[in-house]
């Protein structure tokens, strides 16, 4: 008998390894004033948030908030600390990420907050999309919370964040990654806008061994996640990928695959995933990798 | 090279002055308001792939309307209802390229994305947006050529 579709399931339902992780949008709706909970909007489109947000809903702005302006990293433990500070966050908040883009944006805030260990933190299912395709209230007004001191852990890239020598190990022995990019991207077919100096690649292609399993296919189209039989028949059944693998993914900036890193280690409970940042704006520009096409 | 629309030079302008990302934001906001989907008499769904902007994540299609001076008068829908940013660069080009001289709405460079929206615009949203004067330009440019054959 063919699986209930997805999105009719509650989260409960949906066969999750971590289910605590994902809150419903009424869940949200629920604690929209709960002083222990800090709603988080992080978009692509910069305009979104100061045109309509969730009711108490501060903004992260994946730019100006999570990157280091000057070198290609992110926030350190400071930063991080007076950006918790101003969202008004303590180590007890619960941080509710949502955005745009069926979350892409928004699990990449939150892989970020991860590596400052700040467990804590949910995504709302859906995300923008499906909070305003039910109905739910939008404001303009921005909340201003009193700023807290928080005392961040010391960021620690090792076990969720790939840098590029680990990438190369990790091809040397064949241990399997996820290309999340589109096809065209994935056979080196198109290289994204050429005329763009930050994010251009040199190369076009793959790193050898990836498979090619594009985001968006994790999620349905009111952008809840697919339930954990619908996933494992995407990674496992077709991919042939298992829980107990070692995983990088990748994309072209560690974007999207932030979103599939965090279906493989929350929704499916693969322990041992990380997310290649460098993806291929990196990789599609050093000199004498190997590339696949 | 012609030169821009004087519109679009105002609005370039007003650009020029925006000092932080919440006044962009702010601005951009205000634009998108007066957004006017493409009139029934023009085009109704489904719009046809062939006005489809390429590679907008907003999917938005552009449509233009011969005048009886020569020039175009553009039209376009953005379908994603979250495209406000879409929909502020329709008002844009509609507002500063709509009847201005075709020679110069051929010769407008993309890169004007990157100067209403800001040199941090995410390159996705950002190709889009691009694709949206590329097409532009590409109506300009076929209407130039009937006109010289």
């Amino acid at each position: 008998m063919p699986d209930r579709s997805s999105e009719t399931l509650d989260l409960a339902q949906r066969g999750y390894a971590h289910p605590d992780v994902l809150v419903s949008t009424q869940w949200v709706a629920d604690h929209l004033n709960d002083p222990d909970v800090r709603i988080i909007e992080s978009n692509e489109d910069p305009l979104l948030y100061a045109s309509g947000h969730l009711p108490g809903a501060v903004e992260v702005d994946w730019a100006h908030d999570l990157n280091n302006p000057l070198r290609r990293d992110y926030l350190d433990q400071r930063e991080f600390e007076q950006l918790m500070s101003r969202l008004g966050a303590t180590p007890q908040t619960t941080l509710v990420f949502y955005g745009d883009k069926n979350n892409w944006w928004a699990t990449y805030a939150f892989w970020v907050f991860q590596l400052f260990g700040h467990d804590r933190a949910r995504i709302m299912d859906g995300g923008r999309n499906k909070w305003h395709a039910e109905g739910r209230p939008l404001t303009r007004e921005v909340p201003q919370y009193k700023p807290t001191r928080y005392k961040a852990l010391p960021r620690d890239d090792r076990h969720i964040r790939a840098f590029r020598d680990q990438v190369y190990q990790h091809v040397q022995v064949n241990l399997p990654l996820v290309d999340v990019r589109s096809p065209e991207e994935y056979r080196g077919e198109r290289l994204h806008m050429p005329d763009y100096p930050n994010e251009g690649a040199l190369r076009g292609g793959h790193i050898p061994g990836a498979v090619n399993v594009p985001w968006s296919r994790a999620v349905n189209p009111d952008g809840s996640f697919k339930s954990a039989s619908e996933l494992r028949r995407i990674y496992e059944s077709e991919q042939k990928l298992s829980p107990d693998d070692e995983i990088i993914t990748y994309c072209r900036i560690g974007e999207r695959s932030s979103h599939t890193w965090f279906v493989l280690k929350y929704l499916l409970g693969y322990d041992r995933v990380r997310n290649y940042d460098g993806s291929w704006t990196e990789w599609g520009n050093l000199v004498n990798v190997p590339i696949e096409r | 090279m012609a030169e821009y629309p004087d519109r679009l030079k105002d609005t370039l302008a007003d650009f020029n002055f925006v000092t932080t990302r919440s006044e962009r934001a702010e601005l951009l906001i205000d634009i998108a308001g007066r957004f006017e989907p493409v009139p029934a008499r023009i085009a109704t769904r489904p719009y046809a792939e062939e006005y489809r902007v390429p590679a907008c994540e907003s999917d938005a299609y552009v449509w233009s309307e011969r005048q009886p001076d020569g020039t175009l008068k553009f039209h376009f829908a953005v379908e994603n209802p979250q495209g406000l940013s879409a929909q502020a660069m329709a008002v844009i080009l509609d507002e500063t390229l709509s009847g201005a001289p075709l020679e110069q709405v051929a010769t407008v460079s993309p890169d004007i994305v990157l100067r209403i929206f800001g040199s941090e615009i995410s390159m996705g949203k950002g190709q889009g947006l691009m694709e949206m004067v590329r097409t532009v330009q590409r109506h300009a440019r076929s209407t130039l050529a009937e006109q010289a054959s």
